[in-house]
């Protein structure tokens, strides 16, 4: 008895409520129903795409959209390029970036200031702006017809640096002058003091990058002229001009392709993620 | 910092030196890859040059002269202004929005913000896609579809010049509105809730309290973000290039597309350099701007 009034006065509670509520469910679907609709309309035979009226689930559930990509398309290829350019990227910008971080972090040297201006400027710089002359770059060296072009101008990650810095900043410097005096070298101390004790930054920043060069689409575009140098992003915006017309199903399954392993990352890393971004924002 | 101790001279020269050995890497990429690209790119704004027929002719600042004067360039850098205006404007009242409305930590609040953030980490170009595809203008294309729902007449999107930017702009804040919402939320949290209560004891009306305590904590914060979204915009390619070319006629031609088209659809590299110029500045006067408000801050705190 009492238990019921006590739910009705609960649900009386929450009535007025109810209405924002349901709004905020509807913001929230705007913002995940395209993404739904990428799935089903990749599941569906070209026929039914261009049907009126849409069907929100395919009527005739078929899987030629992923037979035409992954056979005749091969974007396993391209998927496979973005693999290595973004991995290649990753332990690049590590190994040029903790020297960096820890110099700037635990050094006082003549220089420093304006050298780390310049970090930052370059963090404000985009591609394109540079892509004229590190095109230009690239065809001298004879680089343009390999990978290189889209992994080595991204040697240096300006953003990844700083967020480093400040995270070695934490480290006391007692515990440096005792491995110090424990005649460790400067590398030992890198690897084996400072990167354990910052290895929630190192996610972050490999976060990052994976996220941007994945998901990269001008700097390969302006880089790659040849087919089998360009990355998933490219190969799938290209699906567009093949045969007559545009096959949404395809296209959708393409996406599809280079959506899942981030939206599978996101996954298990969601909350933890958009923590770490916001810190970007509050430096 | 570390004491420049050492016992011997060896150990003084290392010290010394090993900072310098520590930062060259990174500075050397960006040394070759981000200043001397900078400064090249004015270097070959004076000359005329292609990448077919490299002969490269010194030119003065005709290639400037030839930009301001044509139409195409002034029409692609208004349209940069309205694209940036727009997004800039509806990204921070949104996103403001969005955060207070989602302030309390509630399993539903937490749910919206993570739908409304999963945009962000999807690829510009799948986004662009599967809004193309939603905005499609035929009598298939869901938008359409929906708005017939509401007896709304259809509209042609992507494909009328009274949309095209419309519907692009529309995509730009969908992609990022729930980033900027994560961040204005951090800052949200930064307030100390002892303020609030004791506006709450004060009995100030809610909406008092937003425009005399909140907002003018917030507006440091919000100012970074007009920066950082006027700079981010002023650059947008992927959208454009994906969604309209351009088109339809160049309502929707940008700066970065026009530089990118005339240097590797035209091979007028110098000409291209010109108009990349011109975006340089507009990109280092905001970065300038950005530091001095920065530096400033930094200095009360």
């Amino acid at each position: 008895m009492n238990n019921t009034s006590n739910l009705k006065r609960k649900v009386q509670a929450y009535l007025p409520r109810l209405p924002a509520d349901l709004f905020k469910l509807v913001v929230a679907f705007i913002f995940v129903f395209p993404f739904y609709w990428m799935f089903v309309t990749s599941f569906k035979p070209y026929i039914e795409t261009i049907q009126f009226p849409p069907t929100l689930w395919p009527q005739n559930f078929t899987l030629e959209a992923y037979t035409a990509i992954l056979g005749k398309m091969n974007l396993l290829s391209y998927a496979k390029n973005s693999v290595i350019i973004t991995l290649s990227i990753i332990v690049l910008q590590t190994v040029v970036m903790i020297p960096a971080a820890y110099a700037f972090a635990k050094y006082q040297f003549r220089g420093k200031n304006l050298m780390f201006t310049l970090v930052l400027i370059a963090f404000m710089i985009p591609g394109q702006i540079t892509f004229i002359t590190v095109y230009i770059l690239m065809a001298k060296w004879k680089l343009l017809g390999t990978l290189l072009p889209q992994i080595i101008p991204f040697g240096a990650n300006a953003f990844g640096i700083f967020l480093l810095r400040q995270s070695f900043m934490q480290v006391p410097d007692e515990i440096i002058e005792a491995a110090e005096l424990d005649n460790a070298s400067q590398l030992q101390i890198m690897t084996q003091i400072m990167l354990p004790m910052s290895k929630s930054t190192m996610i972050t920043i490999a976060l990052f990058s994976f996220v941007s060069h994945w998901n990269a689409y001008f700097w390969p575009l302006v880089m790659t002229d040849t087919e089998k140098v360009r990355p998933l992003t490219i190969a799938i915006e290209r699906l567009k001009d093949v045969e007559y017309g545009i096959n949404w199903n395809i296209l959708m399954a393409g996406n599809v392709l280079l959506v899942l392993p981030v939206l599978i990352v996101f996954f298990f890393a969601s909350r933890k993620i958009i923590e770490s971004f916001a810190y970007r924002g509050v430096k | 910092m570390l004491q420049q101790r050492g016992t011997g001279r060896d150990s003084f020269l290392k010290k010394t030196i090993a900072p310098y050995l520590m930062v060259a890497p990174a500075m050397a990429f960006l040394l070759v890859f981000t200043f001397y690209p900078m400064v090249n790119l004015v270097y070959l704004s004076l000359f005329d040059y292609n990448l077919v027929n490299p002969v490269k002719k010194y030119v003065g600042l005709k290639n400037y002269n030839t930009l301001f004067a044509r139409q195409d360039f002034l029409v692609a850098l208004k349209n940069t202004a309205v694209y940036t205006g727009a997004v800039v404007i509806l990204l921070i009242l949104l996103a403001l929005l969005l955060a207070l409305w989602t302030q309390k930590d509630r399993p539903l609040n937490r749910f919206v913000q993570t739908a409304t953030f999963t945009p962000h980490l999807v690829a510009m170009l799948s986004c662009a896609m599967i809004w193309a595809w939603i905005m499609d203008h035929n009598t298939y294309g869901l938008l359409n579809v929906v708005l017939g729902f509401f007896r709304i007449p259809p509209l042609r999107w992507l494909n009328s010049s009274a949309t095209a930017m419309l519907s692009v702009v529309i995509v730009s804040v969908w992609k990022s509105i729930g980033y900027y919402t994560i961040i204005i939320m951090s800052a949200l949290k930064a307030v100390p809730t002892e303020i609030y209560e004791a506006a709450e004891l004060d009995n100030a009306p809610k909406i008092r309290t937003f425009f005399r305590i909140t907002l003018p904590l917030l507006s440091p914060q919000l100012f970074f973000l007009l920066i950082t979204i006027t700079i981010s915009s002023f650059k947008v390619f992927d959208t454009i290039r994906v969604m309209t070319g351009g088109g339809p006629g160049n309502s929707t031609d940008v700066i970065s597309y026009y530089i990118y088209r005339y240097a590797f659809s035209h091979f007028r590299v110098g000409y291209a350099s010109a108009a990349g110029t011109v975006l340089m500045v507009i990109l280092m006067i905001m970065t300038a701007v950005y530091f001095q408000v920065l530096s400033k801050r930094v200095h009360y705190q």
